[in-house]
């Protein structure tokens, strides 16, 4: 009797831990909720000082600027129902739609102009407000030459009508009006909390989710926002992202069904994925480009036949396909295909020449430059810490060697190594870019010489930096693009660069989600998703 | 009794300047700035944000800013985490190390002796042998080999428990994160308790205690017991010490909220005033550990009681 009612305590006590244990009990209706599991914890959410790809998935499904992105990334009407653009491509004209933030009260005109204000108010000092350089005197207020921030090209008509006026007619400027530096934040909650306006209670936004917890390196949790002009077409009731910069852990959490998308996976996990949960990764093309910076200030490397020499050994197919084997495109150029209408990447002739041909060529032209058995090209190749960056060097070492180059490697910690090379003290280091938004423009102002100190290589020639400027003032859409081609064949002509491969995006979808779609820009608005029983 | 933590308390505070000082002029050295990414900031901006912080000034200007911001309690503001001051992480963070800290070493200390006094008591046998070696195997194996070993096999594989997250520090999301982090403790306590109740069991005043007539169990726990203790005891301030302020390696791989993770994050990112932070809460462990350490030896020895 008394053995029995012990155990009875014992049961119900175990119930009642894990009824503790477990939480909040399920509610009656089940929610729709999706986990996303991002790369690291968001500077702030604050769209004014975002800069990452992990806080963009964040604040990109709280907040939603004139154009905004559908499912496949594309730009669409958002915040804006309409526009039009003058003749001279130089001012543009939005209708604001009716719609209001989460709080109930209207979007106008004036927020955007109080937003573009405030992010390009020197004493805010955002990161990434140069990004809006393209509209009219954001530069000189951004850096303090005007002080008056009426003479931006930000103005409102009328409360539902939004003129921008540019320097130059920008032809990625639509596309512009995607990306995170340009959305409207709630002037009427600024003014009322400051700074502690993005916290989650006083938080207000204008997307299709809004804010309510956020706990440093655990989670953010927002829920539908019912205000959202489209809010019948939002299907998830919630959406939980965690922050976490350790990709192994994350894809073990995905396995065991905690995460429906994980940003990112470990690329040594390949192999095992795509036996494991071949259905779940998802491999697409994406707007980034590694390569090689040479610097071109110091000896021999400003001679062009040294820089093709090397770019002639490095056996791209073999980086992508056996050391890194995630389905990386080898680059010979300095735009990703795919960016904008760019179409395909730009291929040299020498890269039609087989691997042995190559090899001859380059060892050839390292001996006019003076180089041989006996006199080897020694130099220095520098990477950040990072497992692939070591694998890639060491492959380029050894494909190196067989010209008799030298190669010493050089790891540096993240920071200094970028440290290095904005300082320019370097022979050859390992860079990359990914895009802000999806224009070859973004790709391309690194090589020139007024980009300054992020041209690592330092890379500069009069005619380059000429059509970088006149595809800034072309309108026609085609010729732009016409003119940017040919700056990068010039760039490239030079081995300006040595590229290596164009990035992929690596994710891992549960096979619940709905509505999702792969694209270039690896940008996934929750608003388009749904999750299946 | 009371001097005693008087007069450590007034050492440990020129200790922590000490501290202080040091690691806030030697992350200095470190090259690179919170502020250094990969699109680098116009001057005049770069020039705004530094302002903003007080890091145009001089490097002692800003290291006496930091230590008047320190005696109102104020660990500045993070550079990394804008919309979070270093207290509020601290806050946020401190929590969730101790609780999986404070877990780990309750377990370990607890198995720790038992197998290590059951291994002393069948000293050579075959029970002594196994306990010893599956110690030497938990010592053997790091933490980041069997964190994610755990995870896989509890989390993925099984699935009984969750293979991370923290679930605001719900009993699930505990029990693997502890057990990685008590597990190599539970080995050292062990080897560490049955060392001693070895040397215990063949004191002269324990031969004493037997011969008088005195029943086993009383030997062991009146006499042997508290003498076998000691070194536990020692080990114990530095293991609490290590174990509370965040395992980098559990947290990062379990997702744990903690100061741990921060750290190191906050190192990676020159965020110096999140590292500061953690630095100092690490040093005031060490040292209230530590003295506490001292008191547990005062009540167990009667040698250091009288000093």
């Amino acid at each position: 009797m008394q053995s029995r009612r012990l155990r009875a305590i014992g049961i119900s006590a175990a119930l009642a831990l894990l009824a503790w244990a477990g939480g909040a009990p399920l509610p009656a209706q089940a929610e729709m909720v999706y986990r996303i599991a991002t790369m690291g914890e968001p500077k702030s959410l604050d769209p004014h000082f975002v800069s990452g790809t992990w806080e963009n998935y964040v604040v990109g499904d709280a907040f939603m600027g004139l154009l905004t992105d559908a499912a496949d990334a594309k730009p669409i009407p958002g915040a804006a129902e309409s526009w039009t653009i003058s003749d001279d491509g130089l001012t543009y004209t939005f209708k604001i739609r009716d719609h209001t933030w989460s709080d109930g009260v209207p979007v106008t005109a004036d927020d955007f102009v109080f937003s573009f204000q405030r992010i390009l108010d020197p004493k805010l000092a955002a990161e990434y407000a140069s990004l809006l350089y393209p509209i009219k005197n954001a530069e000189a207020y951004n850096t303090g030459k005007l002080t008056d921030p009426n003479q931006l090209g930000v103005r409102a008509l009328d409360p539902k009508t939004l003129e921008i006026k540019l320097e130059g007619p920008t032809g990625y400027f639509l596309e512009l009006m995607t990306h995170y530096t340009a959305w409207p934040v709630p002037k009427h909650a600024i003014e009322k909390f400051g700074a502690d306006w993005i916290k989650p209670g006083n938080f207000v936004g204008n997307g299709p989710f809004t804010i309510v917890e956020w706990t440093p390196n655990a989670q953010i949790v927002a829920v539908k926002n019912p205000k959202f002009y489209d809010a019948a077409n939002v299907k998830l009731d919630k959406v939980i992202y965690y922050p976490d910069e350790d990709r192994n852990a994350v894809t073990k959490r995905f396995r065991a069904g905690e995460i429906d998308l994980a940003d990112d996976f470990a690329s040594e996990q390949i192999d095992f994925l795509k036996r494991e949960l071949p259905n779940e990764t998802k491999i697409a093309p994406y707007l980034g480009t590694y390569y090689y910076v040479v610097n071109v200030t110091r000896k021999p490397f400003d001679n062009p036949a040294v820089r093709r020499a090397l770019s002639l050994a490095i056996e791209r197919d073999a980086i992508t396909g056996k050391v890194l084997k995630t389905g990386e495109i080898p680059a010979y150029g300095v735009v990703p295909p795919g960016t904008g209408d760019w179409g395909d990447g730009y291929q040299p002739e020498w890269a039609k020449l087989s691997y042995p041909e190559r090899v001859a060529e380059a060892k050839s032209l390292l001996k006019q430059a003076g180089y041989g058995p006996d006199n080897p090209l020694k130099l220095e190749l520098s990477y950040n810490t990072s497992e692939n960056h070591k694998r890639i060097a060491v492959a380029v070492q050894s494909m190196w060697k067989q010209l008799g180059v030298q190669a010493e490697l050089v790891n540096r910690e993240v920071k200094v190594h970028y440290d290095v090379m904005k300082e320019n003290q370097f022979d050859i280091a390992r860079a990359a870019w990914v895009a802000d938004y999806n224009d070859p423009q973004d790709f391309l102002y690194l090589l020139e010489t007024r980009t300054g100190v992020q041209n690592y290589g330092r890379y500069s020639n009069p005619e380059f930096d000429q059509l970088m400027r006149a595809q800034g003032q072309e309108r026609d859409a085609a010729a732009r693009l016409d003119v940017m081609k040919q700056a990068e064949r010039i760039a490239m002509s030079e081995d300006a660069w040595l590229p290596i491969y164009y990035y992929v995006s690596k994710n891992l979808l549960s096979q619940k989600v709905e509505g999702y779609e792969t694209n270039t820009k690896q940008v996934h608005r929750s608003r388009w998703v749904s999750i299946k029983e | 009794m009371s001097r005693l933590i008087l007069r450590r308390l007034a050492i440990g505070v020129p200790t922590l300047l000490i501290i202080i000082t040091l690691s806030f002029f030697m992350m200095r050295l470190a090259p690179g700035g919170p502020f250094d990414q990969e699109r680098p900031l116009p001057p005049e901006i770069r020039r705004n944000v530094e302002k903003a912080y007080h890091l145009d000034e001089s490097l002692v200007q800003q290291y006496l800013r930091y230590l008047g911001g320190l005696l109102q309690a104020d660990f500045g503001p993070s550079y990394r985490t804008k919309d979070f001051t270093v207290g509020q992480l601290l806050v946020q963070g401190a929590p969730a190390s101790f609780k999986v800290g404070g877990l780990a070493v309750l377990l370990a200390t607890v198995l720790g002796l038992l197998a290590g006094i059951v291994a002393a008591l069948r000293h050579n046998s075959w029970a002594d042998y196994s306990v010893m070696g599956l110690a030497m195997v938990g010592i053997a194996i790091p933490s980041f080999v069997m964190a994610p070993l755990l995870s896989l096999i509890f989390g993925v594989y099984l699935a009984w428990l969750p293979a991370g997250g923290w679930g605001n520090g719900a009993l699930p999301f505990l029990i693997l994160p502890v057990v990685s982090l008590a597990l190599p403790q539970v080995a050292q306590v062990a080897r560490l308790a049955r060392g001693a109740m070895i040397e215990q069991l063949n004191a002269n005043y324990v031969r004493t205690a037997r011969a008088k007539g005195l029943r086993e169990r009383l030997v062991l726990l009146r006499h042997a017991l508290p003498g076998a203790m000691l070194p536990v005891v020692s080990y114990l301030g530095p293991m609490t010490a290590a174990l509370v302020t965040g395992s980098v390696v559990v947290e990062t791989i379990f997702s744990i909220p903690g100061i741990g993770r921060y750290f190191v994050q906050a190192a990676l990112n020159r965020d110096y005033t999140v590292v500061m932070g953690v630095v100092i809460v690490y040093a005031c462990l060490i040292i209230v550990l530590n003295l506490i350490v001292d008191l547990l030896y005062g009540l167990i020895d009667p040698k250091v009681r009288t000093v």
